[in-house]
């Protein structure tokens, strides 16, 4: 097993994923690389913490009103799964089709249109924007309530194409107002008294609503409309069947897709595999797992060039961390702390700051986030009492012969944090706290606490370059 | 426009959740009041009167003391067009001052980038709390959230100061030096900001001695810290904190009582304190709140209403009542509800134009009419 399988197939997960531990990466690497992919794009069973336990530790997180109590139950969640893909996949859809607490004071609402996400994450395109514009707490975040026959609002029409399938410049304000009436009568069951108690309620003492479709014939427009150059008596559905066959569809879904799996900057190269994953697109009916397939198993995925080429965001850097250092593995107090601490470093879940979701890439970082950052992963990771990181000690342990050096320290605990790439000026600066710090002797019989707690500094420190930030 | 003193600071306190308007500054000689409030009223014999018709929560002695001194300018009536009562999207517009449309810039974050356009001071503003809030955002502008000045800063979990020490060189080092990649460079300047300031910020409580006692709750300590920070002459200009909840469902005449037992304490203790560093004139407090509550009481609490109070206190406040008291008469009401008279981009065109120095209008999103609240 080379050091190159490794280094790669450590990219696939923490891209299609939220990193892996070397035992992990070792299975994966023997299973080999395109069946690895196969099994991200085919999730199974999740064996996720099952909700019975969650609920009999956690009283908060059997309704999920709440922001914090639901936002640490889909955590557990991206933390304990088998399907990572399946799991940062929910998320790409929460970025992308961003819904938010603030006009909905109902969590459960949001929980519950993350577990749509969840169901049709790979599937057809098609499924998930009919499903998307069926969802309640889409329809109250965008207004499709208030869309009537007689009396349109446009919001909801205009973010689907703006924002959710084509991109702007791809059609005209008519085809917005076509695109509302066609969706006009798509609301939720007893509408009028739920967006009033929305607006005007808090979580307590109200609030227990279950929100549901409703398609209400008598408010529908089914009179004709032209939209993107057909023309019919379409319905919301008709709509969704012509955007999805438009080629800024496929470019818009495909290059998202990118941006989230493969760099934040698209290149010639990378267009050149958006223009692949747009073929696939066609091709597969429109079905994400197929472009995923496409993106993972591209030359330019595979290559140096994309490798560290994605700024963190919040909530993969937290779950990646927490993951690795093995904690929160059962129900742990505290835990809805793990949602606040994503919404300090600028993502908090469920709260997007606008429809257009967040701003990633660079944006992810400014000094108080990256404070946050710093520190809660080097809480995780340099504590040698979490079982992730004594596992990994005990790896590196593993037939020393002697104490190891500064450098083969540094190099030793950046092999297992990635295998990390650290600039040479990064790598000297380590290893001069690694000497400073005092030798580490791992030999079995020699090797304390204290030998244990070196390591974890140096790994805490090592999760604090400006390298770690990059996935 | 005034020209802009350098010395002169804002301290933001958001009450989060709702505060209570009509339990705060309590209108005890209107009938309505006890009316519409038989369970969550505040007896006449409780409250501190202020005139004939208004009297302050019995809760509120030494925000009373300030007021007896002519530094505290209560805004009543305080809102904007078409209430929303949900907390998120009210806070929202009121971080944003964008009531129409959801925005993300928050307006604290363009008067910290008009004060240091350059973005000299990595703590021209600071928050203490965790998390940036919105009011602060904006692109570009760097903004240090504390959450305790003593333990601020990167590594705080590492117990060994020597180990801290190794890695907080250690950290200078690997974000310090130029890289050819733009991404890596960013990152590099924002870990040498984050530095900097957590090393500025770290000099404030060595350097502070004060005769002030402040008590141990989250508000008293946040203005402790503030006022470490201000008396360091650090060059913080703006500075953010909240306190709550307000949002008082049940329970309300105990739970909203000793929270602004706690607000009215720490704002005093502040005062003197400033007082004390020869820092009162150079500062003043903006106290605001989402949204106010109904009228008529719930039979422990009050839901979410509108029209809400807000204060400004300092020396160089003029005191007094700012807006109209709405009317509590049923005919007067919005929904059962406080209508709001004056819009909140009023109260803040007037500190950033007149206690600040800077042109309101990009900053509030338009032009709005000023208070005289600020003496000149």
């Amino acid at each position: 097993m080379s050091n190159a399988d490794i280094a790669l197939m450590a990219h696939l997960m923490r891209r299609a994923g939220f990193g892996a531990s070397r035992d992990e990466l070792e299975q994966r690497v023997a299973r080999g690389y395109e069946n690895v992919v196969e099994d991200l794009v085919n999730p199974g069973t999740p064996n996720a913490m099952p909700d019975d336990v969650i609920r009999r530790y956690h009283v908060d997180m059997a309704e999920m009103r709440e922001l914090n109590s639901a936002g640490a139950y889909w955590i557990y969640r991206m933390v304990t799964t088998d399907n990572p893909l399946e799991e940062k996949m929910a998320l790409f859809w929460h970025s992308l089709f961003a819904t938010g607490y603030s006009k909905l004071n109902q969590a459960r609402a949001l929980m519950n249109q993350i577990d749509t996400f969840r169901r049709h994450s790979m599937g057809s395109f098609h499924t998930m924007l009919v499903e998307l514009s069926r969802d309640p707490a889409m329809i109250i975040w965008l207004d499709n309530n208030d869309n009537h026959k007689d009396d349109i609002n446009e919001n909801y029409g205009r973010e689907l194409l703006e924002l959710f399938s084509m991109g702007i410049g791809n059609y005209t304000e008519d085809d917005v107002k076509e695109c509302a009436r066609a969706f006009t009568g798509w609301t939720l069951g007893n509408a009028e008294y739920m967006a009033t108690r929305a607006s005007r309620d808090s979580i307590w003492p109200y609030s227990r609503i279950a929100w549901h479709f409703q398609y209400r014939d008598h408010d529908h427009d089914d009179g004709e409309k032209t939209f993107l150059g057909h023309t019919g008596n379409f319905n919301g559905e008709d709509i969704i069947n012509i955007i999805v066959q438009q080629e800024a569809t496929a470019r818009f879904v495909s290059t998202r897709l990118f941006q989230f799996f493969a760099a934040d900057e698209v290149d010639a190269a990378g267009e050149a595999v958006i223009e692949q994953m747009m073929a696939t697109y066609f091709a597969s009916n429109y079905e994400i797992r197929s472009v995923l397939r496409t993106l993972f198993n591209s030359d330019y995925f595979k290559s140096e060039a994309a490798r560290f080429a994605r700024v963190k965001g919040p909530v993969e850097l937290v779950v990646g961390a927490v993951r690795l250092a093995g904690t929160y593995q059962e129900p742990t107090f505290g835990a809805d702390q793990l949602a606040r601490y994503t919404l300090y470093m600028g993502q908090g879940i469920f709260q997007p700051p606008s429809v257009e979701g967040w701003h990633e890439g660079s944006e992810w970082i400014d000094s108080g986030a990256l404070v946050e950052r710093v520190n809660f992963v080097g809480k995780e990771l340099g504590d040698p009492s979490n079982p992730g990181v004594k596992a990994l000690i005990d790896r590196m342990s593993a037939g020393v012969e002697r104490p190891l050096s500064a450098e083969e320290q540094v190099d030793a605990c950046a092999d297992l944090l990635g295998p990390m790439q650290l600039s040479s000026a990064t790598r000297t600066s380590l290893s001069e706290f690694a000497g400073e710090q005092g030798e580490a002797d791992l030999r079995a019989g020699t090797r304390t606490e204290a030998d244990d707690q070196r390591i974890a500094n140096l790994l805490r420190l090592l999760t604090a370059t400006r390298e770690y930030q990059l996935a | 426009m005034t020209t802009t003193n350098n010395s002169r600071s804002l301290v933001v306190i958001q009450l989060a959740g709702a505060n209570d308007p009509l339990n705060t500054v309590v209108p005890y000689t209107d009938g309505h009041y006890y009316d519409f409030r038989p369970n969550v009223g505040i007896p006449t014999d409780q409250v501190i009167p202020i005139d004939g018709r208004f009297a302050f929560n019995p809760n509120m002695a030494p925000i009373k003391a300030l007021w007896d001194e002519g530094k505290v300018a209560v805004v009543n009536g305080i809102g904007y067009p078409n209430p929303n009562r949900s907390h998120f999207r009210s806070m929202d517009i009121w971080h944003t001052c964008e009531p129409e449309k959801v925005a993300t810039e928050g307006w604290l974050g363009r008067v910290i980038r008009d004060l240091d356009p350059q973005g000299r001071n990595v703590i021209t503003g600071v928050n203490f709390g965790r998390g940036l809030p919105r009011s602060m955002g904006a692109p570009g502008v760097p903004v240090a959230s504390v959450g305790n000045l003593e333990t601020y800063g990167l590594f705080p979990d590492v117990e060994e100061e020597r180990i801290r020490g190794l890695c907080l060189d250690a950290f200078g080092k690997m974000y310090g030096g130029a890289i050819q990649d733009a991404v890596m460079d960013y990152l590099g300047q924002t870990g040498r900001d984050a530095l900097k300031g957590a090393d500025i910020l770290r000099t404030a409580p060595e350097n502070y001695s004060s005769t002030v006692e402040y008590a141990d709750n989250p508000i008293s300590q946040a203005l402790k810290n503030a006022a470490q920070v201000m008396t360091a002459d650090l060059g913080t200009r703006i500075y953010y904190t909240q306190h709550g909840s307000f949002d008082t469902h049940g329970d309300e005449v105990k739970v909203h009582g000793g929270l602004w037992n706690q607000v009215s304490g720490a704002v005093s203790d502040f005062m003197a304190d400033l007082e004390e560093h020869g820092k009162a004139d150079d500062a003043i407090v903006l106290i605001w709140t989402e949204f106010g509550r109904r009228i008529r009481d719930n039979g422990s609490g009050t839901d979410h209403g509108s029209g809400g109070t807000a204060f400004i206190i300092g020396n160089q406040v003029n005191g007094g009542f700012y807006g109209e008291y709405p009317s509590l008469a049923e005919r007067d009401q919005l929904d059962g509800d406080l209508h709001f008279n004056n819009d909140f981009r009023s109260t803040y065109s007037t500190i950033a134009d007149q206690w600040l120095g800077l042109d309101p209008a990009p900053i509030v999103n338009g032009q709005f009419e000023q208070w005289d609240f600020i003496r000149n």
